[in-house]
């Protein structure tokens, strides 16, 4: 085989891993936009202060530590024990599913029967709100984040496909980060559960029902309030997952909340209302990103992982609005 | 004392009579529900309904009629609890289920004490299929599996159609079978009273009386009590044992079915019938008036 073509599976398999990543925090927005109509601005803070409220536990930080400091002038920082990582995501996961209730009680109680808008500027408050509180909880400060899963190339990848070109042809073979295949096989695992959770159980029956039409669920009986904790939590939960999958990779800092805006494109490509489709969405986005700056790159100057998204989603937006999957408009003839 | 003192004076007076008369454990025939003196404000300026009265008996099928914006489905969505998510709110008087107040109920609170409303227009979970449709209609309930799968079998005896439509998408069924689905759902509930809205609405009249026969069955079978808005008068008195007319959010005249088929004015204005020919508008509109002031 040919270096130029074993190259170009390289990139196709990066840009398949990158595009899981993508999918990850899609997801959360999808869900959220599923059960309650609301396009989520927070989702991508939500990831951040899942991941910073991760690795305080792990760290045993004391949470709101400088204010504490502040106001009793003391000098405490830590507690002097790390958690075990099971231990600090369980109780990240019991602190976004407390972050699920407050949104509810404080906001969306309130907000119910407004205008989709007036609940998307209400999430543009929340996601500002979260960002300074997470700052205030942990600390501002660049934290890595450490799961204790591998990290870097698999050798025995590079090894098995080095052969795969002539000798002399300057391949070394595929360069595939471990890290990127374990967090394409969480995001196959949750997809897997929450389909699971959705299609077979009682919650999950009403979670789509609301979907559908909240004044039928309201009329059997589904209580909307409780369906909207459940979905939160549930988006809280898939928040944590993508949280802690990027803050591994790249640390835990503020710039996590922007990979929001790379969910955008996978969200008009592959439609809000599509669980699929956000992660066929994703799997494009990524696949066509990283084979552009590889192909065309080049001739352009490169930098285009930046743009190349959102041209793409505008390109369908003009031809299919709702996505590649988005939710047919049912009409019997 | 003035007009509206005295009124105000009458109402209480019913009011009180009507909590000692309510039992919480009604046998059947004796009032199960009691809807008194109601007044109902949407956005807290248009008023609706300008007190309505009515009591449904256990066991019964009792029709609300009335031509549009009569106030039929806001007096259903008052008793059901539908109508805070519409922002409407009952502003007077008091709705009784059982002898307990339930006029700020939570819609949920109602499905589990045995009330369940079926909306005008179906509003079948599209992307469910029917039977998820159906299963939705038992979210509120505790009992086992077994007790609820008895009762899926109970809701297809009586839509035998529905068996055969059970795992296609409700939303690509016809109007009739999203009919069926609507009020088979309700039936997962194991309701003792069911709020049918317009369940005529947009069927043929062959399929309007099959489905008319099989409430009529359900009532008399699973002694399910019936409250029935109805534009389709003539059917509607047909199946029904009691019936109310509404007309702007007032309760014009009631009596039985059986009566108010044979009245004169009934006949002329919701039956199409009459013995001396077509009368002017300039008459009807004076009977409007009149009819105001009866109630």
């Amino acid at each position: 085989m040919s270096a130029e073509f074993l190259y170009t599976i390289e990139v196709i398999l990066n840009g398949l891993l990158t595009g899981v990543m993508y999918s990850l925090v899609a997801l959360g927005f999808v869900l959220i936009f599923k059960a309650s109509g609301i396009f989520n601005y927070s989702q991508g803070v939500m990831a951040l202060f899942a991941a910073l409220t991760l690795v305080g536990f792990q760290d045993g930080q004391v949470p709101f530590a400088e204010l504490i400091n502040a106001v009793l002038g003391t000098e405490i920082h830590g507690f002097g024990w790390e958690m075990p990582t099971i231990l600090a995501i369980l109780c990240a996961l019991a602190v976004m599913l407390l972050f699920a209730i407050l949104v509810e009680r404080i906001i969306l109680k309130h907000l119910v029967n407004q205008e989709p808008i007036i609940l998307f500027m209400a999430t543009i408050g929340l996601a500002y709100f979260l960002e300074g509180f997470g700052d205030l909880m942990w600390g501002s400060d660049i934290k890595a984040l450490d799961l204790g899963l591998p990290q870097g190339g698999s050798f025995w990848i590079e090894d098995m496909t080095v052969s795969w070109a002539a000798e002399d042809s300057g391949f070394y073979g595929m360069y595939i980060d471990k890290l990127d295949l374990i967090a394409a096989g969480v995001a196959v695992a949750l997809v897997v559960a929450l389909t699971a959770f959705s299609q077979y159980t009682r919650i999950g029956r009403a979670l789509r029902a609301v979907a559908d039409d909240h004044q039928a669920a309201l009329s059997v009986g589904i209580s909307l309030r409780f369906i909207w904790v459940v979905t939160w939590a549930i988006a809280g939960f898939v928040a944590l997952v993508a949280g802690s999958m990027w803050g591994a990779k790249s640390g835990v800092q503020f710039s996590l909340s922007l990979i929001a805006l790379k969910a955008l494109p996978v969200l008009m490509l592959g439609g809000f209302t599509s669980i699929p489709g956000a992660i066929v969405g994703g799997l494009i986005i990524g696949v066509g990103e990283k084979l552009f700056e590889f192909a065309i790159g080049p001739m352009v100057g490169g930098a285009t992982e930046n743009w190349f998204a959102y041209v793409l989603a505008l390109i369908f937006l003009v031809f299919r609005p709702q996505g590649l999957f988005g939710d047919k408009i049912i009409e019997r003839v | 004392m003035t007009d509206a003192a005295l009124a105000e004076a009458k109402a209480a007076a019913a009011v009180a009579t009507t909590d000692a008369e309510l039992s919480a454990d009604p046998a059947p025939g004796e009032p199960l529900l009691r809807v008194s003196n109601i007044e109902v404000i949407y956005n807290h300026v248009i008023l609706v309904l300008k007190g309505v009265s009515l009591t449904v008996p256990k066991g019964g099928i009792t029709a609300l009629l009335g031509g549009n914006g009569a106030g039929k489905t806001t007096t259903l969505k008052a008793i059901s609890g539908l109508l805070k998510s519409e922002r409407g709110e009952v502003t007077k008087g008091r709705i009784l289920y059982r002898g307990r107040d339930v006029a700020a109920g939570d819609p949920a609170e109602l499905v589990k004490s045995g009330v369940i409303q079926v909306m005008e227009g179906r509003h079948c979970f599209e992307h469910l299929t029917v039977e998820e449709n159906l299963m939705t209609g038992a979210y509120t309930r505790t009992g086992g599996r077994a007790e609820i799968a008895r009762d899926l079998e109970m809701v297809y005896t009586y839509f035998p159609r529905l068996k055969e439509r059970r795992s296609s998408l409700a939303g690509y069924t016809s109007g009739g079978e999203q009919q069926m689905c609507a009020i088979g759902r309700a039936l997962m509930s194991r309701p003792e009273t069911v709020l049918l809205d317009e369940p005529s609405m947009g069927l043929a009249p062959q399929l309007v009386e099959q489905i008319f026969e099989i409430v009529k069955s359900i009532n008399e079978k699973e002694g399910v009590s019936f409250l029935l808005a109805e534009q389709n008068t003539n059917v509607a008195l047909r199946y029904a044992h009691y019936g109310y007319i509404l007309e702007s959010g007032r309760v014009v005249m009631d009596g039985e079915a059986k009566a108010l088929r044979e009245n004169q004015d009934v006949k002329e204005f919701y039956l199409g019938m009459s013995d001396q020919g077509r009368k002017s508008f300039r008459e009807v509109r004076s009977y409007r008036r009149r009819k105001r002031w009866l109630s």
